[in-house]
């Protein structure tokens, strides 16, 4: 700055969404990762109309192999299930699952994390010794155990995965809340008499949102994950289409039919690779500092 | 040898930016010659390029991004440009080295210090270990740290701000280099340490008649240290000469500004309070911070932060608490405002304890006491918008909002930003009009006292003159008064009525600011005013009988 | 205190000291899941009897505690999981504890291979790809990762058996050595390493993956910071800045992350485990939720637990050997 501008005010910006879409598109990896998202958001999407009737009826003669019959694209497996509409099933099992869970986890871990990380003293130490109990125990056999105590059913399976994946939000939102709260801007609300739960909710939040949102798309990799392992242990809800199912299934003819594990194992890996390069791309957008110089 | 040839020679320097910067090149043409047993210093204020320049004579621009595209850098009459990169490695540290700003992070915080200056000598010379750990206990011996010895084995966080920068300053002399490149080394340093290291920098340097590049945007430094004198502006050189021409004649409207930016050292009249009513008053204030946990954390000692501290403030007075890093000046801003629970002592606000108030009470009392921060970057929520941060303190007192947002453009003329600002966000804002937004937003609830601190310690030179100014006139215009809380005494000299000297959470002086300046009884007081740099330089433009 | 111990003794200690709330709450999750679970010990062992009359069954709760309020069950529970006896496994007709041990060594050597691979790889190949950050090397490398990170260790296992088991007929499918051929001496060891290969290189892939981008991000921000500027304004050359400036303090994230993510890979040996039948604690596990052995269940995750606080306190006293900021006293 230099000497007589102080009154100039620079010339308006764009729109926040207009720079945030700016930043994000210049990286490549992300728009390759929005565009495998939106990929399979219209797989779930259009499932019903890609096939109209239950994914797990016979469809063909078993172990169709792909590209050989227009009816089933895709082949069919061992029991003749189409293996294609079996895909976009479980696009549709996998992002529900994914999402739900992941606001699950998100819910719990900033409502712990907020209120560790404002606080401070006593409730950090509190809820911080019942955070790192959580993590301590390995979370897919508590995953396990959750299942084996409440069952196989879908929406019990997805509260499951929510329950043992908040403690990294949590310790990540304790982390910025307790960056955030020595910033003059809260010292400033509470000066002007501003109640800690306005402090908490409309000051503090909404800057801790940025990596909250990052974090959220690693959440959902991970759920997704968690989420097929269990359908490939078969302890999935079995009503249900679901890609680690249909390749635990397909374990049994890989030495035949090997497509009937591959293809949902692709789908997977897209999948999750869409959420990780999103989160790349939305932390390049989100939180420009760090790649500016 | 090379007698004839100056230090260090820039001819037509052009260093270019990436596309996207605010302008296509950092430094547009500079000429600069450095003699041996010179200082050279070169000025300007943030982003006028006087970093780059450094880099540039290092070879240690961030290229591609940013990179020399033009004229000459002759060091000891070899032009430098085009040198092959381990070339510049035999000369770095060894013929030019280089101190920089921030000796908090300057230093690897996983070596101890011996390690870090023995690795200058080991990478330059051929000493065996016993040489060089001799060679290096010397040079922290020649740079005053006490205790060599122990220095030599201690990790960077475990020695003061002041002696990492002489531990940086050692690194840098250890093999008597011909040039050192000093980048504002005492502009995070408190000012009494600052002073020292000034002197140490020109002793050292006249011991081995080296050359310096003094880097700075302190016209007191310049005028402390300084032989001869560059002043950029946006990339630009605009004026040159010997200290004593650019100091006290200068020719550019640019470098007269600067100079006129900043502030004075002659204080206010005094001015006659005792009459006016009190508006805040402490009493027996006491700040401990105490040692947290036993077993299941760590020990750390109890820090007395302020102890028993007594003020007043009358209506419409200033009142300036000046003090160093750890003197518990920012404490007592906390403290009165309650943003600190504090240990012992009253508050009194309009006759009302501020300390002995419930919650909900308290909310109600901050309306009579409001705080301009320091740091205009992190005071305002930068999810918001001017008009509701302004507006956000009578919206929360009770205020109707839509009067309230009309008020607040209102407050935006007061502080001469224009009400058109309303809507935008604080980002798009420069440092001295996020600072004028802080104190629109203090103003909002006509609070009886505000306190504010440090408000301007973050804003270049020039800016910060304005809203000191600024200041100045709503003082006046409103009656306002001022809790003060600045580590800088030429500020305090130019705003404050009384100053209260604050040393390790005690009041070591206070008094009328004039007289103070004028007669400083505490050793303390003395020290800190012998220490500004360039206490003796007055800006020509306050000259009242030329010389 | 009068007693003088050595600072990282008495730190250890503080650290121990920190670990005794987080065992207790775990007690107190695995008896509130025990509790929730359907059916109690009683039920088991009278459906193991095959029926019993409803006198019996209840002078059996009694015998067993079950009668007791919940605090003092809960008491006695943790009384008897601090003396590591989990109770009986009614699948297994032994005490869990005795099953438990049986399988803890196959586990921890699948764990130490797999995360040492797994940590040593994804450090340097990190480091190299921040070196020659956004060139092909860094791309191949970080797509490399992004893609293992992606892809469930269960697939990647089904992939390494489908290649070099069914293809190339190189590995053996599964189990930790050859039933039938009673070997001794080194012969027993490479039986068991070739067993091992697999397991251990589709848990490490994926979880090299972690540490691989940590690090990059941490080599790229380190090699940012004012000391790395320092370092090379001395004179310093490339290779002695990654050394001694940039991996010793990109390295200290890293070795955090190594605590936390054992949990996490602990988890993941269950799916591995069961896919190669590995004799383990996850292949238990997961037989244990299929057959309802709750007590075993509930002795893996304390074991799991413990073995996860042992490891976060051995990384904690690595870190702050490691960092010399950490003040020991």
């Amino acid at each position: 700055m230099t000497l007589a501008d102080s009154q100039q005010i620079a010339p308006p910006e764009p729109p926040r969404y207009i720079v945030f879409w700016r930043r994000y598109r210049r990286n490549r990896a992300a728009l390759l990762g929005l565009f495998l998202f939106v990929l399979v958001v219209l797989m779930a999407l259009s499932a019903g109309l890609v096939d109209p009737e239950d994914p797990l009826r016979r469809a063909g003669p078993p172990l169709t192999p792909p590209f050989t019959s227009w009816e089933t694209p895709l082949g069919t497996d061992q029991l003749g299930r189409d293996v294609l509409s079996g895909v976009f099933y479980g696009a549709r099992i996998s992002l529900m699952i994914g999402v739900v869970a992941t606001l699950v986890a998100i819910s719990i871990g900033v409502v712990i994390g907020a209120l560790a990380g404002y606080f401070g003293g006593w409730v950090d130490d509190v809820l911080m010794r019942i955070t790192e109990a959580f993590q301590t125990i390995p979370n897919f056999v508590l995953l396990l155990a959750l299942v084996a105590i409440m069952g196989s059913k879908i929406e019990w399976i997805t509260l499951a995965i929510g329950i043992v994946s908040w403690t990294a939000p949590a310790r990540m939102v304790r982390a910025e809340f307790m960056s955030l709260r020595h910033r003059e801007f809260v010292d400033a609300a509470r000066n002007l008499g501003v109640s800690n739960t306005a402090i908490i909710f409309r000051e503090i939040l909404p800057n801790a949102m940025p990596p909250i949102v990052v974090y959220a798309s690693v959440i959902m990799a991970l759920s997704i994950l968690m989420e097929s392992a269990l359908a490939f242990l078969s302890l999935g809800d079995p009503n249900y289409a679901s890609w680690g199912n249909m390749i635990g299934q397909g374990r049994a003819v890989l030495r035949s039919a090997p497509y009937c594990s591959v293809i949902p194992g692709i789908a997977i890996i897209l999948t999750v690779l869409s959420f990780s390069l999103l989160g790349e791309g939305l932390n390049d957008a989100l939180n420009p500092r760090q790649k500016k110089t | 040898m090379t007698g004839s040839h100056p230090i260090l020679e820039l001819r037509n320097l052009q260093i270019s930016l990436p596309k996207g910067a605010d302008r296509p090149l950092a430094l547009e043409g500079l000429d600069l010659t450095i003699e041996p047993g010179e200082i050279v210093c070169l000025v300007g204020e943030s982003g006028s390029g006087k970093s780059l320049c450094a880099g540039a004579i290092m070879g240690l621009l961030p290229e591609p991004h940013v990179r020399v595209t033009g004229g000459e850098i002759r060091f000891m009459g070899e032009d430098l440009r085009g040198r092959s990169d381990s070339m510049m490695r035999k000369l770095r540290g060894a013929d030019i080295a280089m101190i920089f700003q921030e000796p908090m992070t300057a230093l690897n915080p996983q070596k101890t210090v011996g390690w870090q200056l023995d690795e200058v000598l080991r990478l330059h010379t051929d000493m065996n270990r016993a040489q060089r750990r001799a060679r290096t206990l010397e040079m922290l011996e020649r740079v005053h740290i006490p205790d060599p010895q122990s220095a030599y084995n201690a990790y960077p966080h475990q020695i003061s701000g002041g002696q990492r920068q002489r531990v940086m300053i050692a690194m840098a002399l250890s093999l008597s280099p011909k040039l050192i490149i000093a980048d504002e080394p005492t502009t995070a340093l408190d000012v009494t340490t600052q002073l020292q290291i000034l002197k140490l920098i020109r002793e050292l340097q006249q011991d081995e008649g080296a050359g310096i590049l003094f880097i700075t945007h302190d016209f007191g430094v310049v005028a402390e240290v300084a032989n001869k004198v560059a002043v950029l502006c946006r990339g630009e050189l605009v004026e040159a000469g010997t200290t004593d021409e650019v100091l006290n004649n200068p020719q550019h409207a640019y470098t007269r500004a600067l100079i006129a930016a900043v502030p004075a050292l002659t204080p206010p009249p005094v001015k006659a309070v005792n009459t006016l009513p009190v508006v805040l008053r402490g009493t027996g204030l006491k700040k401990t911070f105490a040692a947290r946990g036993g077993l299941l954390s760590g020990r750390r000692k109890a820090v007395t932060a302020v102890s028993d501290l007594s003020f007043e403030l009358h209506q419409g007075e200033t009142l300036g608490v000046v003090g160093e890093s750890g003197s518990g000046k920012t404490t007592v801003s906390r403290i009165v405002t309650r943003l600190l629970e504090c240990d012992a002592g009253s508050v009194e606000v309009d006759g009302k304890d501020l300390l002995a108030c419930s919650p909900r009470e308290l909310r109600a009392m901050r309306k009579h006491i409001q705080m301009v921060f320091q740091d205009p970057m992190a005071s305002l929520n930068p999810r918001k918008r001017v008009v509701d941060l302004i507006a956000q303190g009578p919206i929360v007192h009770g205020t109707d909002p839509a009067l309230a947002r009309e008020n607040a453009k209102k407050l935006l003329e007061l502080v001469e930003l224009s009400p058109s600002a309303a809507n935008r966000f604080p980002h798009e804002f420069s440092g001295g009009q996020r600072q004028r937004i802080g104190i629109a937003r203090a103003l909002a609830l006509e609070p009886k006292v505000i306190v504010a601190d440090e408000p301007v310690s973050a804003l270049d030179v020039s800016v910060q003159a304005q809203v000191l100014k600024l200041l100045a006139d709503l003082r006046e215009r409103l009656n306002l008064s001022l809790l003060f809380v600045t580590h800088d005494l030429r500020v305090a000299a130019h705003l404050c009525d009384r100053v209260m000297v604050m040393q390790k959470g005690e009041v070591v002086e206070h008094g009328p600011t004039a007289e103070i300046f004028a007669d400083p009884q505490h050793p303390y007081t003395q020290s800190l005013l012998s220490s500004i740099p360039g206490r003796d330089w007055t800006p020509p433009s306050r000259h009242t009988d030329a010389a | 205190m009068a007693v003088h111990m050595p600072p990282i003794l008495i730190y250890a200690l503080r650290r121990l000291l920190q670990a005794v709330p987080v065992v207790i709450l775990i007690m107190i999750t695995t008896f509130l899941l025990l509790k929730l679970a359907p059916g109690d010990t009683v039920d088991a062992l009278v459906g193991d009897m095959g029926g019993a009359d409803a006198d019996f069954i209840a002078r059996l709760r009694a015998e067993y505690g079950l009668d007791q309020p919940v605090l003092v069950q809960l008491w006695r529970y943790m009384v008897k999981l601090a003396s590591f006896d989990f109770g009986w496994s009614f699948v297994y007709e032994q005490p869990v504890s005795t099953v438990l041990m049986e399988r803890l060594g196959t586990t921890l050597l699948l764990m130490a291979t797999s995360l040492s691979i797994a940590f040593t790889l994804g450090i340097v190949l990190g480091a190299i790809a921040a070196r020659r950050a956004y060139s092909l090397t860094d791309n191949v490398i970080s797509v490399l990762g992004l893609v293992f990170y992606a892809t469930p260790s269960f697939f990647l296992s089904l992939m390494l058996i489908l290649v070099f088991s069914v293809h190339l007929g190189w590995l053996p499918v599964g189990g930790i050595k050859t039933i039938a051929a009673f070997y001794t001496g080194w012969d027993h060891v490479w039986d068991v390493a070739r067993h091992l290969i697999m397991p251990t290189a589709a848990l490490s892939l994926i979880y090299l993956a972690f540490y691989l981008r940590l690090m990059r991000a941490s080599v790229i921000e380190v090699a940012d910071l004012d000391y790395v500027r320092t370092a090379r304004a001395k004179g310093a050359k490339e290779g002695r800045l990654m050394i001694h400036h940039i991996m010793r303090n990109a390295l200290l994230p890293v070795v955090t992350l190594l605590g936390l993510q054992f949990s996490t890979v602990l988890g993941g040996s269950i799916v591995v485990e069961t896919i190669f039948t590995l004799p383990g604690l996850g292949q238990l596990a997961y037989q244990s939720v299929v057959q309802r052995d709750m007590n075993t269940l509930m002795g893996i995750i304390f074991l799991c637990s413990i073995i996860v606080v042992v490891v976060n306190f051995l990384t904690d006293l690595l870190y702050a050997r490691l960092d010399s900021r950490i003040e020991l006293v």
